[in-house]
């Protein structure tokens, strides 16, 4: 042991008796602030929600209704639309992100790995209102004028599946929506799946290989089984990260407070509509409350999804 | 010595801007945003008030002045009579400005199509659903009217302009009046949402057949093909000052309560049929004297020299009249504790 170290134990104590008690009181009050805060929003967002919750009763949950010049509102369409949107996003954001998870573990040649895995955390950290922009200025228009008509006049017609891709071509839609927020949950997916991916041993894919497996036979049966659970995790993140979204989702989703027939219909999400009503909303009015209603549920939503994802994700990161 | 001047000059400039800059804040609406920024860079230099409006929507101009937490509260709409009462509010307006209508048809040029307010309403209504629907073609010989379906769109976000927008398709169309309303913000029967003039534009832009409806001022700047509307006179008019101006005067000032006059489907056969006021709200019982006697002089200033600034940037300016009996409430309304009037 150095003077110097010496110095530094012998004075600790002395330290301590007035440093160690402050410190420890500011670390307590800051996690119990994030408590408090979380109680806090919740609280707020249920009691300003509450004359929207009396006035519609259980209604509120079941009606397709906003109808801001009679003052009805009604929650099913947002809540419809931020179900679909977030659902049509996984479908589409989950193979991609395995895709590229697969790719980078077993795959890609180790010089392109760290290229790739830094290129998707990038794409995280892209500010939401930039993906609604070149959604709403470059995917809009594209869908408008080539993808959109040619579904209509091909798959459209088709029984079954056909009234799912027919309507006006405006661009913007359900499916447009679930486009974009696929490509924005798609890095959370993608780099949950190739962490999980990286944690099987060695000497389980080596034994499999051994055997005579093929790349996708060791991924089937050795890869996917091991990290089931925090796949799902992984998945209910993104789903976490869709159902919030706002920005990218009101620029091209079509604003319509109509249940969407088609995945080319316009529709609304919870987000959205607070984002767009908000500002024109009256101090005490029945719209503003229920739009705070809506911030509750989504809030609800959120908290569900999370937990289900936390409880999934636990198991699989002791392993 | 250095340190002595400097002191000095900190002290000079801190004199001057005690005595000179009067600093006003205001909030609300988004359609006369740019015109009170650019008058409150011109008034700062003229009269040393210094105005600093956030553009953060009508309902929200009203609640901040409802609250008072700001000096001044915007809002496109006019308040109801009875919330002025209870909120000890005094409104006036400002400035006017319309609304127009924007097509994406190929082939047709600005201000070739011509439409009634009616024709407006079903198209909105999902009623008029294709460009050659006979009721177009019969009004427009010679337009070359495709086969295609029309696809309305509209302001997402709940504004001002929606407002006036509705106000019109009520004016003209029971049907609409009692299916749908007016307001901020409706429950669209059809076309589709976007946000803000931008978005509008935008989506009329990317879609064939497109119709939408977006502030004069946006319109004009960006180009966009508009089309003619028919009046109350029953003539066809372009969008363009001279009938806004036309309309503008025609309104029932005189007649007005709390100078929410109506402008909408105005007589006069020059008269654009959309054109609307916007407000600003102000206090009955202001808290700080000062400012509020520099709200109304930094208004005050901007009527008697704002008005070249706001044709600049397409708006229309008040007639004289409506100024000058903006002049007197101010005197008979706003007093301060030894009943004084503020102006």
């Amino acid at each position: 042991m150095t003077l110097q170290q010496a110095t530094i134990s012998l004075s600790a104590p002395r330290r301590s008796s007035i440093g160690d008690p402050i410190f420890a009181a500011i670390a307590k009050a800051s996690g119990l602030f994030v408590l408090v805060l979380l109680g806090g929003i919740i609280v707020v967002l249920f009691v300003a929600g509450l004359s929207a919750f009396r006035a519609f009763g259980p209604g509120f949950l079941i009606s397709d209704n906003w109808d801001p010049v009679r003052e009805e509102y009604g929650a099913l369409v947002p809540i419809f639309g931020t179900m679909v949107t977030a659902i049509l996003a996984l479908l589409l954001a989950v193979p991609l992100a395995f895709g590229i998870a697969f790719y980078l573990t077993e795959l890609a040649p180790t010089w392109l790995r760290r290229p790739v895995s830094t290129a998707i955390e990038l794409l995280a950290a892209v500010p939401s209102i930039i993906y609604g922009m070149w959604g709403f200025f470059v995917v809009v228009p594209i869908m408008a004028e080539y993808v959109q008509p040619a579904v209509i006049d091909t798959i459209g017609e088709l029984p079954i599946i056909g009234p799912l891709f027919q309507g006006p071509p405006f661009g913007t839609g359900i499916l447009t929506a679930a486009m974009i927020l696929a490509v924005m949950i798609i890095p959370f997916i993608a780099a949950t799946m190739r962490d999980v991916f990286d944690t099987v041993p060695a000497v389980y894919k080596e034994s499999a290989y051994g055997l005579g497996c093929t790349t996708w036979e060791v991924m089937r049966s050795i890869v996917i089984p091991y990290t089931r659970v925090s796949v799902v995790g992984g998945i209910m993140l993104g789903l976490g990260r869709a159902l919030g979204e706002t920005m990218a989702v009101t620029f091209v989703i079509g604003n319509t407070n109509r249940i969407a027939t088609t995945l080319f219909g316009p529709g609304n999400t919870i987000a959205s509509i607070v984002a767009l009503e908000f500002p024109e909303s009256e101090a005490g009015s029945l719209k503003l409350s229920s739009l705070l209603a809506l911030g509750f549920i989504l809030f609800v939503i959120s908290f569900i999804v999370l937990a289900i994802s936390r409880v999934l994700l636990r198991p699989g990161l002791k392993a | 010595m250095r340190v002595t001047a400097i002191a000095l000059a900190i002290g000079l400039i801190g004199t001057a801007a005690a005595v000179q800059a009067q600093q006003i804040t205001g909030a609300g609406a988004t359609f006369p945003a740019p015109v009170y920024t650019k008058w409150g860079e011109a008034a700062k230099a003229a009269t040393g008030i210094e105005l600093n409006y956030q553009a953060i929507g009508s309902g929200g101009g009203q609640n901040q002045i409802l609250n008072r937490t700001v000096d001044f509260g915007a809002s496109d709409a006019p308040v109801p009579a009875e919330k002025l009462e209870s909120g000890k509010l005094l409104q006036f307006p400002t400035v006017m400005g319309s609304v127009v209508v924007i097509v994406n048809l190929p082939g047709v040029t600005s201000d070739q199509l011509k439409v009634t307010g009616e024709m407006l309403a079903d198209i909105y209504a999902g009623k008029i659903t294709k460009w050659n629907d006979p009721k177009l073609v019969e009004m427009n010989k010679g337009v070359p009217l495709p086969n295609l379906a029309i696809a309305p769109a509209y302001r997402a976000d709940g504004s001002g302009t929606t407002f006036v927008w509705t106000s019109y398709l009520s004016a003209v169309s029971p049907d609409w009046k009692e299916k749908v309303g007016a307001a901020t913000s409706v429950k669209w029967p059809a076309g589709a949402g976007a946000k803000g003039n931008d978005g509008v534009s935008a989506t009329v832009a990317n879609t064939k057949g497109g119709i939408g409806y977006v502030e004069y001022a946006f319109a004009h700047q960006n180009k966009l093909t508009t089309v003619q509307i028919r009046n109350k006179a029953g003539q066809f008019v372009k969008p363009e000052m001279a009938s806004f101006t036309a309309a503008a005067s025609n309104g029932d000032w005189a007649g007005a309560k709390n100078f929410a006059v109506n402008l909408i489907d105005q007589p006069g056969a020059e008269s654009w049929p959309i054109v609307s006021a916007t407000f600003v709200l102000l206090p009955k019982d202001p808290k700080d004297l000062v400012r509020s006697a520099a709200v109304m002089k930094f208004f005050d200033w901007a009527f008697k020299n704002g008005d070249a600034i706001a044709s600049g940037l397409e708006y229309v300016p008040l007639p004289e009249v409506v100024k000058t009996s903006v002049r007197a409430a101010w005197r008979a309304e706003i007093k301060g504790a030894d009943n004084k009037p503020l102006y």
